[in-house]
């Protein structure tokens, strides 16, 4: 049965991409404000579990239910339009729109929801500033450092006020220093914001900054949550 | 170092390696050495003190004696209180700690030896790092630069005991098949 | 650097181009395939004069009416055109009759056909063979003897023949002529500089966007060379070679191109006999570059790429790293950019007004100020556009993405409209061009249609050609409501005196149509009044004496009746002719009133009024007046006298300008495709935090309307200046042709609907989830 109290859960999922199962029976659970930790080796499914949770792809088969619906069998729109107001993303990295400024970078998915231009920079500028990267709203994502670039996809993923935040591999491209204070800042940030983080990572001291951990291996996982 | 760790497991190791059946001391020591001893070999003095420490808290029993006598001499078995002992033993993760290691293989090799799941063995431990690392990361946290720097070195020292387990892990079939041959 | 350094990095570049896995050898295909459809492009432009001038000499050959001889010789052959059109299409008749054995004999024939009988061209038998043929047939019913041979056609779908006629017989005064040889010898006539201005202007219109397009096609799959070439930088090549090696690269796509152009070119020569544009028809062996052009062509276009390449490099330092970008920050500068359209206009300025007398241009002026005049619109894109999209703002998030991405990579964005812009510009402005000089032409004829659709006209015929029996046979021709048969000779009341007036001899019906002479019974005779002819005058006074000539000349002679102009006779107003033309006017006559006239031969003029509801009455007339007499002529009236001289041209012009624009298209395409690739990781990130499908297609439309409309705004503007001025050096009063704008940019537009539809599948499949796995 799912657990009690919980956001967003997944149940048996199954996932495959060609001829190789990408989720082969994967649980997950995730509580309001719970930050819980996606691991695994690489290949494992650790990737596609974050996208099936987001949906972002649909499940061959399981159930995902976000806040009391079904995810897994909402057509696209409706998904896409969860993610706009529900969801938020950090990735490794190919992420920032290099010909936007980073606070039009930031503001971009409050614009996704209709916000207007004003409004929508005004309030990606006081998340910058949470993120201590306010200096760098005029200047273009090629010319920050991949520090603050991610500090950057952090305010943007955090600016709409989600309740879940999904992040694959957040500090995958930077150094222990950098990704330590981007790590820092992001899960302060959503602990303020009572947002979830769903965080993908397979390095133990990223991971270190869950409140749980669940193992992805062969696309397996399980979720001690889950009363079996 | 070593014989240290060892002294502390040596017993359950034993007591895993009668799972299979019944065995003479000798064979024992010698099963030992070759799987865990390496360039360490078990003198026959310590197979006799643990074997006779397990047979009075009744995890063994002898099972039968050859002509000549001594310890070596003796045959023995597990009983049911043995095997829930090294069940307990194996379920339960180890303290993170460094140089580790030694103990993880010599359970992971016996969790093989005995059809136990090795992968959830893992699991476990690797859970307790884990849990070790939030508790020092948020320390770290809330201390100041040198709580920083000190939770850093504990922190890269149980990271890459994880990673050891995460290889292990992903090694763990081949593991098997060399350890069952 | 020694040669064999140079040779070494061209030759890895090549090697790079040919065997760089797929992605390499697309590429270099890609560029091949641009460069291969330029390549073919120039080589038609440059065989197209060689082609014309072949067309003419063709034309030059069988020329008839060159060695005209009066008498009978032992050399000569009599003939007569008996030209006519079948369904819109002009068929070339000539009837001959050899006097001798020695009668010259045409080109394509090697002997005239036997008597009755007649030689074809290939597309005339299938023609008269064929069903669709049937009602020709019977207008052209002679034995076929053989066909017409290439060197006696203009063009390979002529439709030609000639019939031996052994009646045929030479009176000097019908169309019949007598010739000693076939062939002109005439000087061939200086191009008309109306006509001269219009060719150069021509080949500059259609070669510039093709330039341009080698240009973008030689930069295809730029950025993924420029990261190759990097990782070149990381295992030791400097900063030198690796501009060797680029080049080499696109030396060995523009080399494939110039196989594959030079094959274009032969595979599309096949075609072009099948295609007939401006009523020119030509044969693909003519279609043939001048050797000097070809080798032209084969060494620009590899150079060309060469240097382009070198050219896009010289903004990029390669680093081992990767690559940087520093033109970026260089201002685009406004001057030198104005300087080059102003130049152009300072140089054709001094021309305007030189083809009103006649003047000849000069030709170096002129391709000099055109192309000036266009490189500024080439020049001047780049600059328009990024002054352009830094003033924009606003606007959704679509538009936003847009302008942001043409903000930071204008240069580009220019570069790929910058052929659109300058063959809209060309295009503008010789459709203006063309246009103005047509509309001269075009005039109203003042013509009659509900009066009659047709007029037949012919001279000195006699038996059934004669007038009565030949509206009879044409009144009971299916398809014929009714018949007007108009006679026509000289009169004059003083026979020394060469003033001549006209008698027209016709039944009160007929009469009608050319004078107002109210109630008209057999026998009355009436005079114009009102008629431009002032000699009217001189034979209209009732009981005069006057002579009445049928010959040609108007003389006196034996045949010459004398006749008296009845008392009775009345003055009646002239009427305007079905066909449209103000009667000269002169003595009118019923057959009664003067019989001996009506077995005379006369000058014939018929109307003829046709039923709407027979499709074929106007080819079944013909066959009737055909089989009358071949020798007269037939002509179909009109509202206007509509020039077609340019028509065609004009529509092969919008033909032509779709063509290169759909070529640029292409590049276009390819461009966003490749874009779209490389960001095939941040697409599948806006797809994660939800972006609508739609807010990135219309981003895409916007970034390629936007440079687009500007680029369509630009050349608008240059294609009206320079129509403006091309039309004031003709000495035409200046006016734009709004239609032609409209379709220009009209296919502008439709091209980057075109180039958005087609990379949104593209588009829709890089934003599937899919993307953010990462291989």
């Amino acid at each position: 049965m799912t657990p009690a109290g919980s956001l967003l859960t997944a149940q048996d999922l199954h996932k495959t991409y060609g001829p190789t199962p990408a989720l082969d029976g994967a649980f997950f659970s995730i509580h309001p404000g719970e930050i819980v930790a996606v691991m695994g080796p690489s290949g494992s499914g650790k990737s596609t579990l974050l996208h099936c949770l987001a949906g972002i792809v649909r499940p061959d088969s399981g159930t995902i239910t976000y806040d009391g619906r079904e995810l897994s069998s909402m057509p696209d729109a409706e998904r896409s339009s969860l993610r706009r107001s529900d969801f938020g993303f950090v990735f490794q990295f190919g992420q920032l729109v290099p010909e936007l400024t980073c606070v039009e970078n930031v503001a971009l998915p409050l614009r996704l929801n209709g916000v207007k231009r004003k409004e929508a920079e005004r309030r990606a500028a006081e998340w910058m500033e949470r993120l201590e990267v306010d200096d760098l709203g005029s200047k273009r994502p090629g010319e920050v450092s991949g520090g603050q670039g991610q500090r950057v996809a952090v305010a943007r993923s955090l600016v709409t006020s989600p309740r879940v935040l999904f992040a694959d591999e957040p500090t995958g491209a930077l150094d222990s220093l950098n990704g330590e204070r981007v790590m820092e800042l992001f899960t302060q940030a959503a602990r303020s914001a009572n947002a979830a983080i769903v965080l993908v990572t397979h390095e133990a001291r990223v991971a270190a900054y869950s409140d749980r951990e669940i193992v992805v291996r062969d696309g397996k996982s399980r979720d001690l949550e889950f009363t079996v | 170092m070593v014989c240290i760790v060892l002294g502390m497991s040596i017993g359950h190791t034993l007591l895993g390696l009668l799972e299979s059946g019944p065995r003479h001391g000798y064979d024992l020591k010698r099963a030992f050495d070759e799987r865990f001893g390496h360039d360490r070999p078990l003198h026959y003095g310590q197979v006799y003190s643990t074997m006779s420490r397990l047979l009075k808290n009744g995890l063994v029993e002898v099972d039968g004696m050859e002509a000549g006598g001594g310890p070596e001499r003796k045959r023995y078995a597990i009983t049911e209180a043995g095997v829930s002992d090294v069940d307990q033993w194996l379920a339960q993760p180890e303290k993170p700690e460094p140089y580790l290691q030694s103990t993880l293989y010599t359970k992971v090799v016996l969790a093989l030896l005995t059809d136990r799941s090795a992968a959830d063995l893992l699991d476990t431990q690797r859970a307790e790092h884990l849990r070790l690392m939030r508790i020092l990361t948020d320390r770290k946290r809330r201390g100041d630069l040198a709580d920083q720097l000190i939770c850093d070195h504990a922190l890269f020292h149980l990271e890459a005991d994880l990673r050891w387990l995460e290889l292990t892990a992903a090694r763990l079939t081949q593991l098997s098949t060399e350890v069952r041959a | 650097m020694s040669a064999a350094g140079w040779a070494r990095d061209l030759s890895i570049g090549a090697k790079f181009g040919v065997a760089g896995g797929r992605e390499g050898w697309m590429r270099t295909l890609l560029t091949a395939v641009g460069v291969g459809l330029g390549v073919a492009v120039l080589l038609f432009t440059t065989a197209v004069p060689g082609a014309l001038s072949a067309r003419e000499d063709r034309g030059q050959a069988r020329d008839d009416f060159s060695a005209l001889m009066a008498d009978k010789r032992g050399d000569t052959t009599l003939q007569a055109p008996a030209e006519t059109k079948y369904h819109g299409k002009d068929v070339r008749g000539r009837l001959v009759r050899g006097e001798s054995a020695r009668a010259p004999v045409p080109p394509g024939l090697s002997a005239l056909p036997p008597a009755g009988q007649m030689l074809v061209s290939p597309d005339l038998k299938k023609l008269l063979d064929s069903p669709e043929g049937k009602v020709l047939r019977e207008r052209i019913p002679y034995k076929y003897a053989g066909t017409i041979s290439d060197s006696g056609l203009l063009g390979p779908h002529e439709l030609a023949y000639y019939a031996s006629v052994p009646t045929l017989a030479y009176d000097g005064e019908s169309q019949v002529r007598r010739i000693s040889a076939y062939g002109a010898t005439r000087q061939q006539e200086p191009m008309d500089p109306v006509m001269a201005l219009l060719v150069v202007i021509i080949f500059i219109v259609l070669l510039m966007p093709v330039a341009v397009f080698i240009a973008a096609a030689v930069r295809f799959g730029g950025d993924r060379r420029d990261r190759r070439l990097a990782a070149l930088r990381l295992v030791g090549a400097d900063a030198q070679m690796t501009r060797r090696i680029a080049a080499g690269e696109a030396l060995a796509g523009s080399l494939v191109g110039l196989v594959l152009g030079a094959g274009f070119f032969l595979l599309g020569r096949q075609f072009i006999g099948d295609m007939t544009l401006a009523g020119i028809n030509l044969f693909p062996a003519d279609v043939d570059p001048s050797p000097a052009l070809a080798v032209l062509v084969a060494l620009a276009v590899p150079a060309a790429a060469v240097g382009v390449t070198l050219l896009s490099m010289r903004g990029v330092v390669i680093e081992p790293l990767g690559v940087v970008r520093t033109a970026v920050a260089r201002r685009r500068r406004l001057w030198w950019r104005l300087l080059l359209p102003a130049a152009g206009l300072a140089l054709l300025y001094p021309m305007i007004g030189q083809g009103r007398d006649n003047g000849r241009f000069n030709q170096v002026q002129v391709i000099s100020g055109t192309t000036l005049l266009l490189i500024g619109v080439v020049a001047l894109l780049p600059w328009g556009v990024e002054a352009f999209v830094n003033r924009l703002g606003g606007g959704t998030t679509a538009w936003q993405l847009a302008v942001r991405r043409l903000q930071l990579t204008s240069g580009t964005a220019a570069r790929t409209v910058n052929g659109i812009a300058v063959a809209v510009a060309g295009a503008i402005a010789l459709q203006m061009l063309f246009a103005g000089i047509d509309g001269d032409y075009t005039k109203p004829t003042g013509a009659d249609l509900t009066r009659a659709q047709l007029s037949v006209t012919g001279n000195g015929f006699s038996g059934a050609a004669q007038g009565a029996e030949m509206a009879e046979r044409l009144r009971a021709t299916h398809g014929v409501r009714s018949v007007a048969s108009l006679g026509g000779a000289t009169v004059t009341a003083d026979p020394d005196d060469s003033y001549l007036s006209t008698i027209t001899l016709a039944d009160c019906a007929s009469l009608r149509e050319i004078a107002s002479i109210g109630a008209c019974k057999d026998g009355d005779t009436f005079v114009t009044t009102g008629g431009w002819d002032q000699t009217v005058a001189s034979v209209s006074k009732p009981g005069q004496k006057l002579y009445v000539t049928t010959s040609a000349s108007g003389k006196v002679d034996d045949k010459t009746l004398v006749w008296k102009l009845p008392a009775d006779t009345r003055s009646v107003p002239v009427r305007k002719s079905p066909g449209g033309s103000e009667g000269g006017g002169g003595i009118l006559v019923t057959p009664r009133a003067l019989p001996q006239l009506t077995t005379a031969k006369l000058s014939r003029t018929l109307y003829l009024l046709l039923d709407p509801g027979v499709s074929d009455a106007a080819e079944l007339a013909r066959n009737t007046v055909s089989a009358a007499s071949p020798l007269y002529q037939v002509q179909e009236l009109t509202e206007t006298d509509e020039s077609t001289r340019f028509a065609s041209v004009r529509r092969g012009l919008y033909i032509g300008t779709a063509g290169v624009l759909l070529l640029i298209g292409v590049s276009l395409l390819v461009s966003q495709l490749e874009q779209l690739r490389e960001r095939k990781r941040l697409l599948a990130a806006l797809v994660a935090f939800g972006t609508r499908r739609s807010t990135m297609s219309w981003s895409v439309l916007w970034q390629m309307a936007i440079p687009v409309a500007l680029g369509l705004v630009l050349s608008t503007g240059v294609g009206v200046g320079l129509g403006a001025i091309l039309l004031g050096m003709v000495g035409h009063s200046v006016a734009v042709n709004w239609t032609a704008v409209a379709a220009m940019t009209g296919i502008g537009a439709g091209v980057v609907l075109l180039v958005t539809l087609l990379s949104l599948p593209p588009l829709w499949r890089l934003m599937r989830p899919d993307g953010l796995r990462t291989e």
